[in-house]
């Protein structure tokens, strides 16, 4: 009998990655509704100690598999790792963070159990009479919201996107035990090897951390557009983000992409300029706290979910707001 | 390696989907069809590595009879042949029971690589390339950027993350998940379309081709493990305050006046 909230918790060089506690978060949410606990898993080489700190993040319990065969992602150890956990816990629900890894090993789980798996969800519920997820996604490029259940298959299994749910705050009192789980891996289950890694030089921004996105889309007409966006962010303490076309276009890092093939972000402020607010952009940011956007085509699709919207002219715009809000800033 | 196979999935431009603002619901009518462009970069990587190594390439769609139409484009682009997978049995298949048809299809023909794009711009799921693969008990490869030969049967593979490539050894057979964003596909030649509409032919699949290969409590609705509970379009958020005829000057007065009433200032 299948019992128990797993949560995926992804570590990259041994550092547990954020949206593993999020998933912590709304975990203990659905296991209050079920009466349950949360479970959360590690898979990695060296990480029981990290493993350690999930108790303080809401895990009841946590499962590590600690392999230097799990020291950097691949997909074959990984999945045979998840899997045998999963064969010998049997949980009744799995979430992975909708990142590239999570999106890698989830189907691969998927296929191998022989159960249903819902993609990039942004709401989780437990059905009050079934019992069952109910896994919300947006649908059709972001058009429309599907609500997916998995009735006759265990474990239910979603990703969900990161920055979408809340962690809960860290409870240094919270203690307990890592359980290590041992899987018996063969050499031949290093199927691809590894020739090397590159990891980015810089450290990547991570827009969804930011209070304030000061954000650019076509309109500000190049890759030196966003340097008055750029001083704008650098007075309000916030981050510059960008459309799909932009990053397209070459004109800044696809790490700073909002949107439905980008990044979710809500943020405080989310000032838009040169966007005109497409679906699959707007998906990626609608939840921000105010949204003010800056746009010369009164007819931008933008002003529609803009709580604040100005038609004008963001080169004349952007460089006044930044100088009136230093004075501000100076002044107190 | 000898023989290529691609995925692929005709999908409705999703970029050119409007909604009614009356009803909230989508506006189908008119919405042009399309490779999925991750698809079509997987397609170019076939060609490529066709035209280093002479490799078969043959692309298979699951879909209704009007998929024709993308088939006939890639054959168009380059493609030596193109399989349609198509019956009412496959109709309500989730991506598990889609992963199992197009498996079993994939089964009746030679292979030595398979080529998905990463995901479909009408679901975004990204999970058939990978489910594929799992039944298919062949390693898989996502986020492809590049490709490159290394020997007869071994790829070096570039798989980008968020914040690390990696370069990869693979041997085959493999599957890969490309994506659009890294590789620009090559255009339809004249010619290329001249063929694929008189001289080339779309080999039709049907249960009863695959039978052999798959058990039928595992294709179509009834073969789906997720079901949709509901759709909705979301909730209309009340509209905000849109300021037309201002000046910069009064703009920023405006915009200010808003922050400080949010505390964000």
């Amino acid at each position: 009998m299948s019992q128990n909230i797993y949560v995926f918790i992804e570590q990259r060089d041994g550092k547990l990655q954020k949206v593993g506690y999020e998933l912590l978060g709304k975990a203990n949410e659905l296991a209050a509704d079920l009466q349950q606990e949360v479970v959360a898993v590690v898979l990695g080489s060296g990480i029981k100690d990290a493993a350690a700190e999930l108790f303080q993040h809401g895990a009841d319990q946590v499962i590590a598999v600690d392999d230097p065969m799990l020291k950097e992602y691949l997909t074959e150890p990984y999945a045979k790792a998840l899997y045998e956990v999963v064969t010998a816990k049997q949980p009744e629900i799995l979430l992975y963070g909708a990142t590239s890894i999570g999106r890698d090993i989830a189907p691969r789980v998927s296929a191998r159990v022989h159960t249903g798996l819902t993609a990039d969800c942004t709401k989780l519920d437990i059905d009050s009479e079934t019992k069952g997820l109910l896994m919300t996604r947006p649908a059709f490029g972001g058009n429309i919201m599907a609500t997916i259940i998995c009735p006759n298959f265990r474990p239910q299994m979603a990703t969900v996107r990161p920055g979408v749910m809340q962690a809960l705050e860290k409870d240094p009192s919270k203690t307990g035990t890592v359980e290590i789980f041992n899987v018996d891996f063969k050499p031949e289950d290093e199927n691809i090897k590894i020739v090397s890694i590159e990891k980015d030089k810089k450290k990547a921004t991570d827009i969804t951390e930011a209070k304030i996105l000061v954000s650019g889309g076509r309109g500000i007409g190049g890759p030196e557009g966003f340097e008055p966006l750029k001083k704008l962010a650098d007075v309000l303490d916030g981050e510059i983000s960008s459309s799909r076309a932009c990053v397209d276009a070459g004109w800044i890092d696809r790490d700073r992409q909002v949107g439905q093939t980008g990044k979710t972000v809500h943020p405080d402020l989310y000032i838009a300029t040169g966007i005109s607010g497409a679906i699959q952009h707007a998906v990626g940011m609608e939840t921000s706290e105010l949204i003010v956007a800056i746009n010369k085509n009164e007819s931008a699709p933008i002003f529609d979910i803009a709580d604040l919207g100005v038609v004008g002219d963001l080169n004349a715009i952007i460089p006044k707001l930044t100088d009136a809000l230093k004075k501000i800033k100076e002044a107190e | 390696m000898k023989n290529i196979l691609v995925c692929i999935k005709q999908v409705p431009d999703t970029t050119e989907v409007k909604l009614n603002p009356e009803t909230g619901t989508l506006i189908r009518e008119g919405v042009p069809s399309i490779i999925n462009p991750d698809d079509k970069a997987g397609l170019e990587v076939a060609l490529q590595l066709k035209d280093k190594t002479g490799a078969k390439v043959t692309v298979v769609t699951m879909g209704p009879p009007q998929a024709d139409v993308a088939l006939r484009e890639t054959l168009a682009m380059g493609a030596d042949e193109a399989v349609l997978l198509s019956g009412r049995e496959f109709a309500g298949s989730d991506t598990w029971a889609t992963s199992s048809a197009v498996a079993a299809a994939l089964k009746t023909l030679p292979y030595d690589l398979i080529i998905a794009g990463r995901q479909a711009i009408d679901g975004d799921t990204a999970q058939v390339g990978p489910q594929i693969a799992e039944h298919l008990g062949i390693p898989q490869i996502s986020y492809v950027a590049s490709v490159d030969i290394k020997d007869e049967d071994t790829l070096i593979v570039r798989r980008n993350f968020e914040d690390r490539h990696h370069m990869l050894e693979a041997k085959l057979p493999i599957l890969i998940t490309t994506l659009g964003e890294e590789i620009e596909p090559r255009y339809m030649s004249v010619g290329g379309i001249f063929d694929a509409y008189r001289e080339k032919e779309v080999k039709v699949l049907t249960y009863e081709d695959i039978k052999d290969y798959v058990d039928p409590a595992n294709l179509g609705l009834k073969g789906s493990p997720t079901k949709v509970f509901k759709s909705f379009t979301k909730p209309v958020k009340p509209a905000g305050t849109v300021y037309k005829d201002v000046s910069a000057d009064e703009a920023v007065t405006i915009i200010v006046k808003k922050l400080k009433e949010k505390y964000i200032i």
